[in-house]
């Protein structure tokens, strides 16, 4: 599955997912290869979320294992954990930003309970963040209820970054951002990745930021991953679901657009 | 790298040891060179924050020397262009040297982003802020005093509009907060009453007997549960329990907008959500204090019978005789008041929430001070009021 050059920073084998008598993941083999952006699509229900929950640890799984970095984190002892959860950042989908703290504070949060810098640097690391994901500076000061979704998600990403991670998680990007505000999105993050060297994995419907920004894109269906590669090779592919997903109108409208786009 | 730091080079070259961050300063002819050196990320900058930060910024020409800088991030970026910033805004000439096209663009991409220097605005001082300050707060605590008495009225037309049309009433709602408010409350207001009944035979045995007047106690007991204490008591325990709930629910809603999405869905959040929260304690509250009552005489005539030897037979004698059973009324008249203040506080502070989660908890808070406090103000008045009708 893949060269050998590559070096897998997450590789789960094996995952059985399982909510009472509903099996979500079935032998679930999955790698994410480091410096990539990895696309993750499917059905509603077809457990996206889960497996982001299910690797970044908040969610148990019935069976399997999970490599992050080389540490299998779901048997790694607490102080090993922790050190692998430092080198991640989550941006969940509606934010999950503390209501009660500015946005600065939200970002600095983290900062202040893992690093032992003052906390001057801390503001203006935090403040750097800020800036980075596109915010004004004057949405340091606001807090959450005060921002509008799009600034929210962006707020998220600022604090997933606040550690400087190795590996960023973003569920649903773009979703409920207009056009704009999501193509602006997806070139941050395209961006960012480029500058700081990031792994995102990235669950997504988004097929302009599937053609946009993701090296590679992996469809779950079936309750496992059905097929992985890069999204060129994705309308070969003899799947129901997954012609229907690729050749369909709205795709061929958002190949349309990154190909214009790329020349 | 197995259990180490998970590899954090922006490049693609293998994974660096990691050495912590240090700093070399070298004069060479009118020209300081500041060798950085190390793993320059974020986890370790508190070794060099404090040497980048004492850097002088005396010399014309600075030469960065990055070479040796084996890993680099944003933070150690950040730390590198807010020197080469500092040096430059004191006029000299500051060049970089020996970083990895990767790293450049780092830095570019960190001093592209530079955060500018914010203008914080000072609170205003002196006196007149301050006298504006009381001035507000005391508008604010008057606005929102007749905010509570139309949210009251509010209240009170959408209940009896429902008992008037009881077909509009959401029967399963109020049915189920019954449940939460009154049923589930039952076994700690009958704990309660129970104690009570017993403190007050054992505190007030201690005195009479000094009178031989014992068998007073079956008055002391019966008129001060009934009349005061069982329905007080109950009524505070209510306040504590289900209107924290009230506030803390229906305020979660308001954060989640789920009552803007009532008001849009021609849902009425005071017929849907307070009136049968409020008809539910109205219902349940006189309940409540007759079960305290009746579980704070028993506590009291057991405690008589063992401490001062008033049998059973006595007690219920002396009850019969002695104490008039208006004194059971003035009490429960009482109960709906109670319950009706309790709900109208509770909900009231729950649409007050805004946004955070910080906001909900301040809420329930003021919800529980608030309600207690307007029942004990309410029961001394009924106490002047009893007085002087003379009953």
């Amino acid at each position: 599955m893949g060269s050998t050059e590559k070096e897998a920073i997450i590789r789960v084998r094996g995952l059985r997912n399982q909510f009472g008598p509903q099996v979500v993941h079935d032998n679930l083999d999955l790698d994410v290869w480091k410096g990539e952006v990895l696309g993750i699509v499917g059905g509603s229900g077809t457990g996206k979320s889960v497996l982001l929950r299910t690797i970044v640890g908040l969610n148990k799984p019935a069976a399997g294992s999970i490599e992050v970095s080389g540490v299998d984190v779901l048997n790694a002892p607490e102080s090993e954990r922790l050190t692998i959860e430092k080198s991640w950042g989550v941006a969940f989908q509606d934010g999950a930003l503390f209501s009660s703290l500015t946005v600065l504070q939200n970002v600095m949060a983290p900062m202040r309970e893992h690093l032992k810098i003052s906390v001057p640097l801390m503001r203006q690391l935090g403040e750097l963040k800020i800036s980075l994901v596109g915010l004004p500076l004057f949405s340091c000061s606001k807090f959450p209820s005060e921002l509008s979704g799009g600034m929210r998600k962006r707020a998220a990403l600022a604090r997933a970054l606040a550690l400087d991670p190795a590996i960023v998680f973003l569920d649903e990007p773009t979703a409920g951002l207009d056009p704009i505000g999501a193509a602006a999105y997806d070139d941050l993050i395209r961006e960012l990745q480029q500058a700081l060297g990031l792994t995102v994995f990235m669950v997504t419907h988004d097929l302009d930021s599937l053609y946009a920004i993701c090296d590679r894109v992996a469809v779950l269906a079936e309750k496992r991953v059905l097929v992985e590669g890069p999204i060129g090779d994705m309308t070969t592919v003899d799947h129901p679901w997954v012609q229907e997903y690729f050749t369909g109108p709205r795709a061929r409208a958002a190949q349309v657009k990154s190909t214009a786009a790329r020349d | 790298m197995r259990g180490a730091l998970p590899c954090r080079a922006s490049t693609a070259e293998t994974c660096p040891v990691m050495t912590a961050p240090s700093l070399t300063l070298e004069n060479k002819e009118n020209m300081l060179i500041v060798r950085l050196a190390g793993t320059m990320l974020t986890p370790f900058l508190d070794r060099i924050e404090k040497p980048i930060a004492q850097v002088g910024t005396g010399s014309a020409t600075v030469v960065l020397d990055l070479g040796s800088v084996d890993a680099v991030d944003t933070g150690g970026a950040w730390l590198i262009v807010d020197l080469q910033r500092r040096l430059e805004a004191a006029g000299a000439q500051v060049s970089t040297r020996g970083l990895s096209p990767a790293q450049q663009n780092l830095l570019q991409t960190v001093a592209g982003h530079f955060p500018e220097e914010e203008v914080a605005e000072a609170p205003p001082r002196g006196l007149l802020p301050w006298v504006e300050s009381v001035g507000a707060g005391t508008v604010g605590t008057w606005q929102g005093f007749v905010s509570v008495i139309g949210f009251f009225g509010l209240t009170l037309h959408r209940l009896v509009r429902a008992l008037l049309m009881p077909w509009r009433l959401r029967w399963a709602s109020v049915v189920t907060q019954m449940e939460e408010t009154g049923l589930k409350a039952i076994p700690i207001v009958a704990l309660m009453g129970f104690l009570i009944g017993v403190v007050l035979a054992f505190q007030g045995a201690t005195q009479l007997r000094q009178f031989g007047a014992e068998v007073f106690v079956v008055e002391l007991i019966s008129i001060s549960v009934l009349r005061e204490l069982g329905i007080l008591l109950t009524a505070i325990i209510v306040a504590g329990r289900s209107g924290s709930a009230f506030t803390a629910s229906i305020g979660s809603m308001k954060v989640q907008e789920e009552i803007d999405a009532m008001r849009t869905l021609g849902l009425d959040p005071i017929d849907v959500l307070v009136v049968p929260r409020t008809l539910a304690l109205l219902v349940m509250l006189p309940i409540l204090g007759f079960i305290a009552d009746i579980a704070g005489l028993f506590g009291g005539a057991l405690m008589s019978w063992i401490n001062l030897g008033v049998s059973p037979g006595m007690f219920v004698t002396r009850l019969q005789e002695n104490t008039d059973v208006w004194h059971l009324a003035v009490g429960l008249i009482k109960a709906p008041f109670f319950a009706m203040v309790i709900g109208v506080v509770a909900c009231w502070q729950a649409m007050q929430v805004r946004g955070s989660a910080q906001s909900v908890g301040q809420r329930t808070t003021a919800s529980v001070v608030q309600s207690i406090f307007a029942v004990i103000a309410i029961d001394a008045l009924f106490s002047i009021f009893f007085s002087e009708i003379g009953v």
